[in-house]
């Protein structure tokens, strides 16, 4: 490369070195909590005092997994977590893509005063909400129900998922429709037959977005949610963590289980991370 | 379908596409399902907790709800953990974002090089942003663990620490925990912002400086920094206004203990909400965080308004 024209071989070799170094000390700082956790899954309960803190036990075994799914309420936490967190994503990806397309194709009086609104969304602190949707919530009966907590994630991550689509639309050349309009299209119809077909990747990379929120929220399921089958998985392995902290393995066997979708998602949209960050510009 | 199709034909006016004469109305019909519920979810219960700041709104006290004036104000002007909890929010946001930055920064160069394996190594580092809050918490929690987790041995080992406990359980040290917990969850968010700006900087300046005989460092300062400027700028924004409000790590991580050491405002909200159930205290805690967050964010427009003029 150009940036290393002009130095001794030497030189070379060692910012060569040194990259290297670098990136396997970012590798280690990722990896090594998730590592940890792990291992400590597979550790059989007798070794763990006895080994003391060691790299990786002299024996593993899956018996946390079997307690975890058998003998815990957490395949039932799960399920309410992808019970919410899929039909948030779904709900969220619908009215976005219907938002993102108005934003993208129409100019019209108040555009800018509505994207405004969605932005000041975006950056007043959440938890100052909790108090008041507790309140509104309650005689609705959406507390303490699942049903509550996809109103309140699929709120939450409209605006940002909005943004997201509208970029996606953006991307589209209008000719194409413009093209199918004049072929005597309705706009429906060229929504149908160009559009959707053409944002699917789209959908799908904010379907992945809001997934991961939503499957992440913490504080509106503590505060919203009481009876234990109704947690996600969130609020059940905060409680258990709280009550039983001594079952280190199966503690931690449940947070791998926790992070397995998490995981899966991020594969699925990782090439859009970039625009997905940068779309909301605010969602951590 | 194909019925459909030739009724559409039938009806449509071929030389003018539709969208130049689009009424209105139909922009906000498809925005109306955002907006309804946004008025709903977010905006109602934001003007509505900015009226408990005044009133008093026990959750299991519905006779009282009376309004109170400036009291909750009054009464956080001398409170002890309402003046702590905004220091610690300094210190919390300040130490977490510099140190996500810079280790974010740092990432992206590394990134921008070409290597063997550059795909999945990325795809590897960028692994924590996906990991779930309440997980990255309860993972970094159990490293600092004496009983499970190594950090603390190893701290007293460096000589960081006289003893290996759990900081966690330090008041002095407690902090440190869900800032490095923090910085891990957040260095990947700069590194693929930054990369991708870095990414947008055209290579022929780099070769015209070498060429010019620009050391690395030259390079570094007036073309890549210059280039940057702007993203760093709003990344940096956007992201302290998101760290200021970030409970989630802290009240997994120590429930803003030992004896409020790591409470900061966005968990004294929290807390105040919900284990004493006080909604009118916890919203004009609120209250006070919000006019805050805004006082900051018109300090920076302000701010670059007036960088750009000089």
């Amino acid at each position: 490369m150009m940036k290393t024209l002009g130095r001794h071989p030497g030189q070379r070799v060692l910012a060569v070195l040194g990259h290297r170094i670098g990136i396997l000390m970012y590798l280690l700082f990722a990896l090594f909590p998730l590592f940890w956790m792990v291992k400590i899954s597979v550790t059989p309960a007798k070794l763990l005092y006895s080994e003391g803190v060691v790299l990786w036990p002299s024996a593993s075994t899956w018996h946390s997994y079997v307690q975890v799914l058998t003998h815990t309420a957490f395949p039932t936490y799960f399920r309410n977590s992808v019970l919410v967190s899929l039909s948030t994503a779904a709900l969220v990806t619908a009215i976005a893509a219907s938002a993102g397309y108005s934003f993208s194709r129409f100019q019209f009086r108040g555009r800018s005063a509505v994207m405004f609104l969605l932005l000041v969304t975006q950056m007043f602190p959440l938890v100052m909400l909790i108090a008041p949707i507790y309140r509104m919530l309650a005689p609705l009966h959406l507390t303490d129900n699942l049903l509550g907590l996809v109103v309140v994630y699929t709120a939450f991550n409209a605006p940002f998922a909005t943004f997201l689509m509208q970029s996606f639309f953006d991307e589209i050349p209008r000719d194409l429709e413009e093209s199918a309009m004049i072929d005597g299209a309705t706009r429906t119809m060229a929504l149908r037959k160009v559009i959707i077909p053409l944002t699917l990747p789209g959908l799908g990379a904010t379907l992945g977005f809001v997934f991961t929120a939503a499957w992440s929220e913490l504080l509106f399921g503590l505060m919203l949610i009481n009876t234990d089958s109704q947690k996600t998985f969130a609020v059940g392995l905060l409680t258990f963590v709280s009550k039983f902290s001594v079952d280190w393995g199966q503690m931690m066997a449940a947070a791998v289980l926790a992070l397995v979708p998490a995981i899966g998602f991020f594969g699925f949209i990782q090439r859009y991370l970039v625009r997905g960050l940068t779309a909301g510009a605010v969602k951590g | 379908m194909s019925s459909a199709l030739a009724a559409a034909r039938a009806t449509a006016r071929p030389r003018r596409p539709k969208w130049r004469r689009a009424s209105t109305i139909e922009p906000y019909l498809y925005l109306a399902p955002v907006l309804v519920l946004l008025a709903l979810v977010m905006f109602a219960p934001l003007f509505l907790g900015l009226t408990y700041a005044f009133r008093n709104v026990q959750l299991f006290d519905p006779t009282e709800n009376g309004w109170v004036g400036f009291q909750h104000f009054e009464e956080l002007w001398t409170d002890d953990a309402f003046w702590h909890a905004l220091s610690n929010t300094l210190w919390w946001t300040f130490g977490s974002l510099v140190l996500q930055f810079s280790g974010g920064f740092g990432l992206a160069l590394l990134l921008n090089k070409k290597f063997g394996g550059r795909k999945l190594v990325q795809a590897v580092v960028f692994i924590p942003w996906a990991v779930p809050t309440f997980l990255s918490g309860l993972a970094w929690a159990w490293l600092f663990n004496p009983l499970i987790g190594p950090l603390s041995r190893w701290l007293m080992a460096v000589g960081l620490l006289a003893k290996p406990d759990n900081i966690l359980a330090d008041p002095d040290l407690a902090m440190y925990g869900p800032i490095i917990a923090n910085v891990w969850f957040g260095i990947p968010f700069f590194a693929i912002t930054l990369l991708a700006a870095l990414h947008a900087i055209p290579q022929e300046l780099y070769e015209a400086a070498a060429v010019d005989g620009a050391s690395a460092w030259q390079r570094f300062t007036r073309l890549t920094l210059p280039f940057l400027a702007p993203t760093i700028a709003i990344t940096v924004m956007l992201r302290t206004i998101w760290i200021a409000t970030f409970a989630d790590l802290i009240w997994v991580m120590t429930n803003g203990g030992p004896a409020d050491s790591t409470q900061i405002l966005a968990t004294y909200i929290f807390s105040t909400a919900y284990s004493k159930l006080d909604f009118g205290y916890a919203s004009a805690v609120a209250a006070v965080l919000l006019v805050l967050l805004m006082l900051y964010g018109v300090a920076v427009v302000r701010l670059r308004r007036s960088l750009l003029i000089s």
